[in-house]
């Protein structure tokens, strides 16, 4: 994976810039100390590292404003930065590049119950949203693993999905509006605190998932949910991942719709187990089944799921039998990526496929691992066909890195041939960027470069990365974007 | 023109030298200057895998033939797309491609979204006549931009739908009305809003002015009737329909036959639901139905009156869906302005698809 040289020109103009950022910004930090600087040269892909030029902390929209502006003057290249837990590198710096965190924007600004929102600062956490309403019943239904500490701000920024969203959509479903700031310092509001809210083109709906390229947003109206009154997972084992994957296609086919189905293979179940103590049972494919309602209601969806599930000849059926019992079995889902990380190095891939091409995948990424040599841990969100392979590796070992990725790469590529994508919830950032050819003609990718001309015309924001270098080469260097006739 | 295939309408669009009118079936009354550019030669389901909830068809396909194969399986476009023939007075069967240019919802969207919130990829050809897609055909997709969203709802403004990939989900087994005849608006909404804030799954609340509010619960049998005893207890308000009756009264609400025929203008607002009572006391129509627990308001108005200014202060979009004389869109701050036009500039450099439509 290749970066941009940095820039020179900038580079010589480092000692001004950030004189700049420290006078226009008084009351907030501004870090160019190497040692600080240690904390922000990469995210969750953490093969990848470098120290940015500086970092700078905005307490608020004028401030993200004031500093975006200089940067624009200065023509510096910029890396929005929320927590920081990107598995995509999507805030890796380069070393020209100033970064601009939400950290200090944590502000809940305004709940609305009857109107169903919640207007906040960017640089909360995804849980403590729900930690905010759920006292009085409510809750924010996007739930990516990295919840507990994932910033609203990456969560807009990638579209963050989770294990709910089969029910509850993902980010782009729960947003309602922004506050954002675009490079040239201008500070825009787009959407609102109801559905569609403005009226003309779906702005929002642009923004959401562009990867910080578009706009640094700052504020965020989401929409809330009243919780179900219930909630419980079942565990259905099976001896084979084909047969869990025909049960996943059965149980949607069947007009049941769980709020959830994960899917877990042997080699994360016991790592997971070994970690969360859930009593996962010992099988190959292990699906866990979420629905919700009253107690009535779970039951008849659990007997009409109990009911496809025997087709199949389960190894295992067990329902939860405790809030205590769900929340270890959910506590040991979504520490999987950890779990597996105590064990061994691996890497973690995000492609989306139909969920009827479910069987055949699975045995294709089988047959796969065995080529290489290398093993696949597999854990994903089998309802809608998000998967989480995870191709284990041994960082220490020289080549294998590179085995890896191009194993991974060949997975994501299937995916594609399958009718799915590169990439379901983790974004492109810079780790599936090269693979853009794959799923996207240059046409297809021109059209989306051209959005980017309209946001950011000097290509300064967050530009080396979704792209593929050589399609965006010209634009990063300032010259002019090439005529759309 | 009428093409029937993406290359002879990329042909099409790259040798026109005037501005084009891009029409589906012309149920919903929009048009605009130019050739008319007919795209219902564009139709046909291409693809419908019922276990994965996806089904791709041509942007001229019907919505009839739409939804006669996915009733087949027990499915259905949740997001309920409405056919204004009723309220335009016009004839011809409803395109997917009118629908997802006018990110058409009908009231399931207060629960399960608009259109945009069900669509996975499209295929469009661009003002320049080149060939784009974008999305594609599975539920979790953030490779690249979301141009998917940013088409749903551009009007033609963009580009011309070709193709168009929807997520698709269960039919379900039945569904209840509870209504309660004879609020004000403001009670509507308190009760509308009481129901939607708690845990039983309401996918549908409106209130027609002088007559009744009505809630929808849908699901398996005896989860309808759970959650209907539970907001009969919460609300007030009564079982009145259930099963095929609630479905059909629900099929009118959608396609809001209650606005057919008259001399009125037809707009609709959409608010903060709770800014909805005080958008009626100002404007008192004399036909209305508020959607979406009020945040959703069709009505009738004056004939040729621009009724914006007497919204002033709300936090409120209105656009006019039926009559002439206001500008049809909500008008947009200047930095919004701004970057739509810099967007219709990129995709459609000659200005010349659906031009003047959208501002």
């Amino acid at each position: 994976m290749q970066m941009p040289q940095p820039d020179a020109r900038v580079l010589d103009r480092k000692d001004r810039i950030i004189a700049r950022l420290r006078a226009a910004l008084p009351d907030c930090p501004v870090i160019s100390d190497p040692r600080e600087l240690h904390a922000y040269e990469c995210d969750a892909l953490t093969a990848y590292r470098c120290p940015p030029m500086c970092v700078v902390l905005p307490g608020s929209t004028e401030e993200v404003s004031a500093a975006l502006r200089i940067c624009h003057e200065e023509q510096a290249p910029v890396v929005p930065r929320g927590a920081g837990t990107s598995l995509a590198g999507g805030a890796l710096p380069t070393a020209d590049s100033v970064i601009i965190g939400v950290a200090r924007l944590n502000q809940f600004l305004e709940t609305d119950y009857t109107n169903r929102f919640i207007r906040v600062q960017t640089g909360v956490t995804n849980l403590s949203v729900t930690g905010q309403v759920q006292e009085d019943g409510f809750f924010y239904a996007p739930d990516p693993s990295s919840q507990l500490a994932c910033a609203i701000a990456g969560n807009i920024a990638m579209n963050s999905g989770g294990a709910h969203c089969l029910k509850y959509g993902v980010t782009t479903n729960n947003l309602l509006g922004v506050t954002m700031v675009m490079m040239d310092g201008e500070v825009v509001e787009i959407g609102g605190e109801y559905p569609d809210a403005g009226g003309g083109l779906n702005l929002l709906g642009l923004i959401c998932g562009s990867e910080g390229q578009l706009g640094i947003v700052t504020e965020a109206t989401l929409r809330i949910l009243h919780a179900p009154e219930g909630a419980r997972p079942v565990m259905i084992g099976f001896d084979s991942n084909e047969v869990a994957g025909e049960c996943v296609s059965d149980i949607i086919r069947a007009g049941i719709l769980p709020v959830a189905i994960e899917f877990m293979d042997r080699p994360c179940i016991r790592a997971c187990e070994a970690f969360a103590k859930a009593g996962y049972p010992d099988v190959e494919a292990l699906l866990i089944v979420e629905v919700e309602g009253s107690e009535d209601e779970i039951s008849h969806q659990l007997s009409l799921i109990k009911d496809i599930a025997m087709k199949h000849n389960p190894a295992e059926f067990r329902e939860s039998t405790s809030s205590e019992e769900s929340a270890a079995i959910w506590l040991g889902r979504k520490s999987a990526f950890g779990a597996m990380g105590q064990i061994n190095d691996y890497m973690c891939l995000d492609g989306t496929i139909p969920v009827s091409e479910l069987p055949y995948v699975l045995r294709r990424i089988g047959e796969m691992s065995k080529d290489y040599g290398l093993d696949v841990a597999n854990v994903f969100h089998a309802g809608d066909g998000n998967m989480h392979p995870l191709i284990l590796f041994d960082a220490n070992k020289p080549g294998d890195l590179e085995l890896c990725e191009e194993f991974g790469a060949d997975i994501l590529k299937l995916c594609v041939e399958v009718g799915g994508c590169l990439t379901g919830e983790h974004g492109v950032g810079v780790e599936k960027r090269d693979l853009m050819d794959h799923q996207y003609a240059p046409v297809d990718i021109e059209a989306q470069l051209r959005v980017k001309d309209v946001f950011d015309p000097a290509w300064l924001l967050n530009s080396a990365k979704v792209f593929p270098l050589t399609h965006t080469e010209n634009r990063r260097k300032g010259a002019l974007p090439p005529s759309a006739s | 023109m009428k093409p029937t295939s993406e290359t002879e309408l990329a042909e099409m669009i790259r040798a026109a030298d005037g501005p084009l009118c891009i029409q589906g079936a012309g149920t919903r009354g929009l048009s605009c200057d130019g050739d008319v550019l007919d795209t219902t030669g564009l139709s046909g389901v291409t693809l419908y895998d019922p276990g994965a909830l996806t089904l791709v068809a041509g942007a001229g396909t019907t919505l009839t033939e739409v939804e006669d194969l996915l009733a087949k399986e027990g499915q259905r476009l949740a997001f309920e797309p409405r056919r204004l023939n009723a309220l335009m007075g016009t004839s011809g069967e409803t395109t997917l491609g009118g629908i997802v240019a006018t990110n058409s919802a009908g009231p399931a969207r207060i629960a399960l979204g608009n259109c945009a919130d069900h669509l996975l990829g499209v295929r469009f050809v661009n003002g320049a006549g080149e060939i784009v897609k974008n999305g594609g055909r599975v539920m979790k997709n953030v490779t690249g931009y979301d141009l998917v969203k940013l088409l749903a709802g551009s009007h033609g403004t963009l580009g011309v739908l070709t193709e168009l990939s929807l997520k698709v989900l269960p039919q379900p087994e039945t569904e209840a009305t509870l209504a309660i005849t004879g609020q004000t608006s403001a009670e509507a909404q308190k009760m509308m809003a009481l129901a939607l804030g708690s845990p039983f799954e309401v996918t549908g609340a409106v209130h027609i002015p002088g007559g009744d509010t009505l809630l929808r619960i849908e699901g398996f049998e005896d989860s309808v009737v759970y959650r209907t005893g539970k907001l009969s207890e919460l609300t007030g308000a009564e079982v009145s329909l259930q099963g095929e009756a609630s479905r059909a009264r629900w099929a009118d609400l959608r396609d809001l036959t209650m606005f057919s025929g008259g001399d009125a203008d037809i707009w609709r607002l959409r608010l903060k639901p709770s800014d909805g009572p005080d958008a009626m006391a100002r404007l008192q129509p004399g036909k209305a139905l508020m959607d979406m627990a009020g945040g959703e308001i069709w009505l009738e108005h004056q004939a040729g009156d621009n009724l914006r200014s007497q919204l002033k202060g709300l936090n409120c979009d209105a656009q006019q869906i039926r009559g002439q004389g206001a500008e049809r869109f909500q008008p947009q701050s200047p930095a919004l302005a701004k970057l739509q036009s810099g967007l219709r500039a990129q995709f459609d450099p000659r200005g010349i698809l659906n031009a003047g439509l959208m501002g």
